[in-house]
């Protein structure tokens, strides 16, 4: 039983008023709001056991090392990876995809080669590429989604062959709520022996993610979209993989033995984790992901799918109002447009409203181009979001055309 | 209408409802910039929507006319430019504009943080008054 009252008063700053009116917080999508159990688990550690990690031959150190590398722990069991050695903590998914391209990519990709991404990735699963493709002279191809956002086998199979060497798609769109068929995607791009990369950004927070079962071969995902700190961030690869890629930046805590002529370097993931890493930030997403798990990742999805159902039927009711985005299956995320009105208009009468909802291109700039338009607006739902959230969006959107 | 009179005016509208149809009723009214402007060259950069604006000198006193795709926002560039034009450069850079958008109670839009660009547009009115 999924208890929404309980879940809402978790999260202490839905309580607060906006503009005088309900906070109706309908951005999760950029970045969710945290419950109190990450608050408290920050300023406790800050309050009672901080220091650096992996340092300490004193009390406080091994403490702190100890809460950190559970983090990391916690990270394995909410993907379920084989191994906590498998999980590398980075800044944010940005960074985790951005250590993928320029170390393996920079090792194992060779101008003949080909890495396959689709027509919905974020600017962070497509500039990467792009600059490494610049550098490395590999061909990028893209892969086509149809007109209303949902996913294309026949496009898909079209781009991948032989000559692709890795794949890397979202798992679920953060402009269209498309969920992508990963684990069928991956066994196909396995089957011509590529390698696969999800940016799991929107995924993760939304859908219970076996990283053993979908057999990925990397996995990036951010702390602060599964309600943790920011500046935290994941990668997920297979410790083979990991374990045959060079550092990324190089520093402390990375390295083995170090002379003045040389270095050795580290077993992943700390070859990965130069300098001193984001320790509280870390022990915070930990604590965000036992959140989760404790609410459990199915009743999550369940009640977020019932949510989003609602919301696609209270939308309709939206004379004027055009959904882009309609894939079966979708996940919590509506990207819109009111015919005569202008997304950034709209916004300022919806924070009038006390709703918060994001305009723009939605760093998926190709994208929202490739659906036709050159700005939208986008209301996300997250694991608080409840009926209340979407009638009161809905009434501001009535309101709102009314002043048009 | 002088800013002065739009101030008075202003302090008969009680709620934000009031304001904002008042403000776009103001962008409705501005008049229609000739296509030939709608390029990159006159965008002011750093704007959720698209806002243009083109400097004139008559004089030795500058006077500007601007333009948005939101209606909002194209009422926001009404009120600047009932601020700014035809006026010389010093006094333009002798204008305390967070004092006057205080006034109207439409602070918040001159806010850094708001990326509407009304913030980034008076800062490239300054910029025009200190080159022309």
């Amino acid at each position: 039983m999924y208890d929404l009252l309980s879940v809402r008063r978790d999260f202490p700053v839905l309580a607060r008023e906006i503009n005088g009116k309900r906070n109706t917080f309908l951005d999760s999508a950029a970045s969710a709001q945290k419950p109190q159990v990450v608050i408290d688990k920050i300023v406790d550690i800050y309050t009672k056991s901080y220091a650096n990690v992996h340092r300490g031959s004193y009390q406080l150190s091994e403490e702190i090392t100890s809460e950190y590398e559970q983090a990391r722990k916690t990270v394995q069991k909410f993907i379920n990876a084989k191994s906590e050695q498998e999980i590398v903590f980075t800044r944010n998914a940005t960074e985790a995809i951005n250590l993928v391209a320029f170390t393996w990519g920079r090792k194992f990709l060779t101008k003949m080669d080909e890495v396959l991404i689709s027509e919905a990735e974020h600017h962070a699963n497509l500039v990467p590429w792009q600059m490494l493709r610049d550098e490395i002279g590999f061909e990028l191809k893209i892969f086509k989604i149809k007109d209303d956002g949902s996913f294309d086998w026949e496009e898909y199979c079209k781009l991948l062959s032989g000559k692709t060497k890795l794949v890397a798609v979202t798992g679920m769109s953060n402009v269209l709520g498309t969920v992508f068929p990963l684990k069928e995607m991956i066994s196909s791009a396995h089957a011509v022996g590529a390698k696969f990369l999800i940016d799991g950004c929107q995924y993760v927070v939304h859908h219970p993610t076996d990283v053993q079962d979908l057999d990925c071969d990397f996995l990036a995902f951010s702390g602060h979209k599964t309600y943790g700190p920011t500046g935290i961030g994941v990668l997920y690869g297979k410790y083979d993989l990991l374990n045959a890629m060079p550092p990324y930046q190089f520093g402390g805590d990375m390295v083995n033995i170090v002379t003045y002529q040389a270095t050795t370097f580290d077993v992943p993931p700390s070859r990965f984790e130069a300098g001193t890493p984001a320790i509280v930030q870390a022990i915070g997403l930990g604590a965000a992901l036992e959140y989760m798990m404790n609410l459990g990742m199915i009743n999550i999805y369940q009640h977020e799918q019932e949510l989003t159902n609602y919301m696609h039927r209270r939308l309709k009711e939206v004379d004027g109002l055009i959904e882009v985005g309609t894939a079966e299956g979708k996940g919590g995320v509506f990207s819109f447009l009111i015919e005569g009105v202008h997304p950034q208009d709209l916004a300022f009468i919806l924070d009038k409203e006390g709703v918060a909802v994001r305009v723009g291109h939605h760093c998926a700039a190709p994208l929202i181009r490739r659906m036709g338009y050159e700005s939208l607006a986008r209301a996300s739902l997250g694991l608080y979001s409840d009926q209340e959230d979407v009638d009161t969006f809905i009434a501001a959107l009535q309101k709102a055309k009314t002043f048009f | 209408m002088t800013i002065e009179e739009l101030i008075e005016n202003f302090e008969f509208l009680d709620s934000w409802e009031d304001k904002y149809r008042y403000v776009i009723d103001l962008g409705e009214k501005l008049s229609p910039l000739d296509d030939k402007f709608h390029t990159d060259e006159w965008k002011v950069q750093g704007c959720q929507s698209q806002v243009w604006l083109i400097p004139n000198k008559q004089d030795d006193k500058i006077f500007f006319i601007g333009d948005s795709d939101a209606l909002i926002v194209k009422g926001l560039i009404a009120i600047v430019l009932m601020i700014y034009n035809h006026k010389s450069p010093s006094e333009i850079k002798a204008i305390a504009v967070e004092d006057i958008f205080a006034k109207l109670g439409l602070s918040d839009h001159l806010s850094p943080s708001r990326r509407n660009g009304l913030l980034s547009m008076t800062e490239k009115i300054k910029y025009y008054a200190d080159i022309l």
